[in-house]
């Protein structure tokens, strides 16, 4: 082995173990920090583990939506109108949540049953439903025609 | 009938596209002149059509021309001049026709500004360009068509511009953003260009390194607005999420930059080639992935605006097309390119190497973070979400490696450098920062966020130790030119290259930058609060009183004002007023923060909802040292376009060696 081989032999060596740990690295941050999504259905169900980050999402269901009097805390309800989940809140939230509205929120089931969020997602754009909502919704047969079809104000010239 | 002239103005800039696609490259082939000659005003005639259809789309939006269905969707008669003209990028078609303007004011500029190009290079770089541009022009027809009607019903009034995009960030946001990503166009057409014509050397490189870094610089300036952008007027005092959309930026952004520096290596010394080329040709292919991004709605983000799937699928074949091509033409043709240079292990080479691999990994993580949810529900089925902590497990470790890198790179020579010299160099700097990094450790208060506090300890620690690197290399190297040359400070100044002064201006801007996260991250208080007109409270050293709303009426929207009197430790007082904005056309609402902005830290106040007794749900920040991210992203920007104007890049001769990248 000549010094150029060597040379770039320990180049290459340095190269992979960059890879190496990097790879190791990215495996052991997936595991920890990947968040699965769950319906109220599944939730309901029991299949949803209990104290751990996970996500939910539905419609916010009408008229669930209380708040307490001295306080931030809120609890609304999510639905995918076979069942739904009381998610607990206690931050501000987003400009586009209201009732009838696709949310996600990210957070931890407790051991009674209770959704604690740690965020609400409504996303930027009214016309917007959240991928995992609209699939849910549309496996559960009642999303036709549910994401709000553009409407203009009506006018003839 | 203007709509339609804008329609066929866009069909005549792309059938100049495909003759400019298609015709310089077989002219290169036949060593045909005249073909050759025609990619100038090719590229000139294609540049002029697609100008005139977005000026008549401007112009549409302008006189509130409700009958194209896309002005009906994004504007209104209320909506102020300037957001008309600027909602005319406020959605997918036509941000789709600012991509294709720019590409081709790309193009046009490679054109007029390529003087000391072979003809027949310059004419394979132009119609490369013009085959993207034909891909471009070919989806905005087929399926994203802005100058589509409403008739002969159509609404006297507008649905309007979304209120989040009714703002000066999304005036220069999105067109620098694009004029980075296509950008990168260009490297790669004169990488394809050069893998095609077999002349990959110096010269090569020294052509492409300019057009490289604008348009890094671009990128670079397109993500600090956008995260400054988001910072404000997403309203909750964020400056990166680790959103798909934010990743998709950063990763043409990570491969451009080292992209830069590769080319530096094959530019000076003639090494790296092939590495080189596939680094241009992933820069652009990741760019384009972003578009793909953005546009499909195939993640889950917080700028997924509602998606049209059938698009997603034509950009998917766009780029299955693009990458597949350009990477087949890489595999049959970049055997045959060989580098000779010779170099030691430790050396500058080596450590570009590293950083370059580095650079790599991150890209690599972040792209697998981005995409795992995908492939997740492709092999199990289940949804799941990336969160952010996932991200910044990876980045910090790799950006801590990063760090020392810089600071050696520069210090050290090409082909080998002495260990002894480098330790002398650094013990000032180095201890400097140790110096300062005890200080703080000793003043902070770090029992908060106990995991954190190594690795931002060891951020600061490097990156201030990079910083004063820097400086103490530049003043040493004024020095020893006027005690060399006896000259005035002036002539010294004058005897570095703009190159250089380049890199010190970024390298300084990403250890601002670094510093600024470091801090921010572990310093800022944020709360959640329940405010009644006359609550008062304390946080980070400033008292906050709530006095009460007043409401005011604007062109477009109404707005509900509170005034919130702030006291500081000194008792200076001042009003800052966060607002909540009503927009009836949407019938949204828009939370629009107060930021006191100050070089050291911003206070942030965000309105929630309206509680009951009158009282608010109020977001309060203070954020130590945040303006130091976007700061470090000026400069870095701002170093490179110095870098760009180098005069070696504008003369035609080989350049005298100047030791810098």
């Amino acid at each position: 082995m000549n010094a150029v081989h060597k040379k770039r032999l320990i180049i290459v060596i340095i190269g992979v173990a960059v890879f190496s740990a990097a790879a190791a690295l990215v495996l052991y941050a997936l595991n920890e920090n990947i968040n699965l999504f769950y319906s109220p259905t599944q939730v309901a169900e029991g299949e949803a583990p209990v104290n751990k980050r996970i996500r939910v999402g539905g419609m916010v269901a009408k008229g669930s939506v209380e708040r307490e009097p001295d306080s931030l805390k809120i609890q609304f309800a999510v639905t995918d109108f076979e069942n739904s989940l009381i998610i607990h809140y206690d931050r501000v939230l987003p400009d586009l949540f209201r009732e009838e509205q696709g949310i996600v929120a990210t957070g931890k089931l407790d051991d009674k049953g209770r959704f604690q969020a740690s965020e609400v997602l409504a996303k930027h754009d009214e016309n917007y439903m959240p991928p995992e909502v609209s699939d849910m919704l549309e496996k559960q047969g009642a999303a036709a025609g549910e994401t709000s079809p553009k409407t203009y104000p009506k006018t003839t010239p | 009938m203007i709509p339609e002239i804008g329609h066929f103005a866009l069909i005549l800039s792309f059938c100049f596209s495909v003759a400019l696609g298609v015709l310089p490259l077989l002219g290169v082939y036949r060593k045909n002149t005249l073909l050759i000659w025609l990619a100038k005003p090719l590229v000139a005639a294609q540049l002029l059509f697609i100008a005139i259809s977005f000026a008549l789309l401007t112009w549409a939006f302008a006189v509130d021309d409700f009958s194209v269905i896309y002005v009906a969707s994004n504007s209104n008669r209320a909506l102020p001049m300037i957001y008309k003209v600027t909602a005319v990028w406020g959605a997918h078609e036509g941000s789709l026709l600012l991509w294709a303007l720019i590409l081709s004011g790309w193009a046009f500029a490679v054109g007029c500004f390529s003087r000391n190009l072979p003809d027949d290079i310059r004419a394979m770089v132009l119609s490369i360009m013009g085959l993207v541009s034909v891909g471009f022009q070919l989806f905005l027809l087929y399926s994203s068509n802005p100058f589509l009607r409403f008739l002969p019903d159509f609404p006297l009034d507008g649905n309007d511009l979304n209120p989040l995009l009714q703002d000066f960030g999304l005036i220069v946001h999105p067109p620098m953003l694009y004029a980075g990503y296509v950008g990168f166009s260009v490297a790669f057409s004169f990488a394809i260009a050069a893998l095609l014509s077999g002349r990959l050397d110096a010269s090569w490189a020294r052509w492409s390194r300019p057009w490289t870094n604008i348009a890094w610089v671009f990128l670079t300036l397109g993500i600090t607005l956008g995260s400054w952008w988001a910072y404000y007027e997403l309203g909750w005092g964020g400056w990166w999420f680790w959103d798909p959309v934010e990743n998709a930026s950063l990763m043409p952004w990570l491969v451009g930059t080292a992209l830069l520096h590769s080319l530096a290596v094959t530019e000076k010394r003639g090494a790296f080639k092939s590495w080189t080329v596939l680094l241009a040709i992933s820069a652009f292919s990741l760019s384009l992935l972003g578009t793909f991004l953005v546009r499909s709605g195939v993640l889950t983000s917080v700028h997924a605006f509602a998606v049209d799937p059938e698009r997603g699928l034509f950009i998917l074949v766009f780029l299955a097309v693009v990458i597949g091509s350009s990477l087949t033409i890489y595999a049959v043709r970049a055997p045959t390119v060989k580098s000779y240079a010779v170099f030691e292990l430790f050396s500058r080479e080596t450590l570009l190497l590293l950083n370059n691999i580095l650079l790599i990994v991150a890209t690599m993580t972040v792209l697998l973070g981005t995409f795992y949810p995908l492939i997740y529900e492709a092999t199990t089925g289940g949804k799941i979400s990336v969160g952010p902590p996932y991200f910044n497990l990876i980045f910090a470790p790799l950006i801590l490696l990063v760090l020392p890198l810089m600071t050696l790179v520069p210090q050290i020579f090409w082909k080998r450098s002495p260990t002894a010299d480098l330790i002398k160099k650094n013990i000032i700097p180095l201890v400097c920062s140790l110096i300062l990094c005890v200080g703080l450790w000793v003043s902070g208060d770090f029992e908060a966020v106990s995991e954190l506090n190594v690795q931002i300890i060891l951020a600061v620690l490097f990156a201030v130790w990079l910083f004063i690197a820097l400086v103490k290399d530049l003043i040493g190297k004024l020095m020893s030119h006027r005690a060399a040359h006896r000259g005035s400070i002036l002539d010294g100044i004058r005897s570095l290259t703009l190159g250089y002064y380049g890199m010190v201006l970024a390298h300084a801007g990403i250890a601002i930058c670094v510093i600024g996260v470091a801090v921010v991250s572990v310093y800022s208080v944020d709360k959640d609060l329940r405010l009644a007109p006359g609550d008062q409270v304390e946080m980070g050293g400033y008292q906050f009183e709530f006095k009460g709303l007043t409401q005011t009426k604007e062109a477009n929207y109404t707005a509900l004002t509170a005034n919130i009197e702030v006291t500081n430790e000194a008792g200076e007082t001042w009003t800052m007023k966060p607002e909540k904005r009503s927009y009836p056309v949407r019938q949204s609402q828009m939370t629009e923060a107060a930021i006191d902005a100050g070089f050291f830290r911003d206070l942030y106040l965000a309105l929630g909802e309206p509680l009951t007794k009158g009282a608010w749900s109020v977001r309060i920040q203070v954020k130590p040292l945040v303006r130091w991210l976007w700061l470090g992203g000026l400069l870095m920007a701002f170093g490179g376009f110095i870098a760009t104007l180098d005069r070696r890049y504008r003369t035609k001769k080989t350049p005298a060696s100047g030791a810098n990248i």
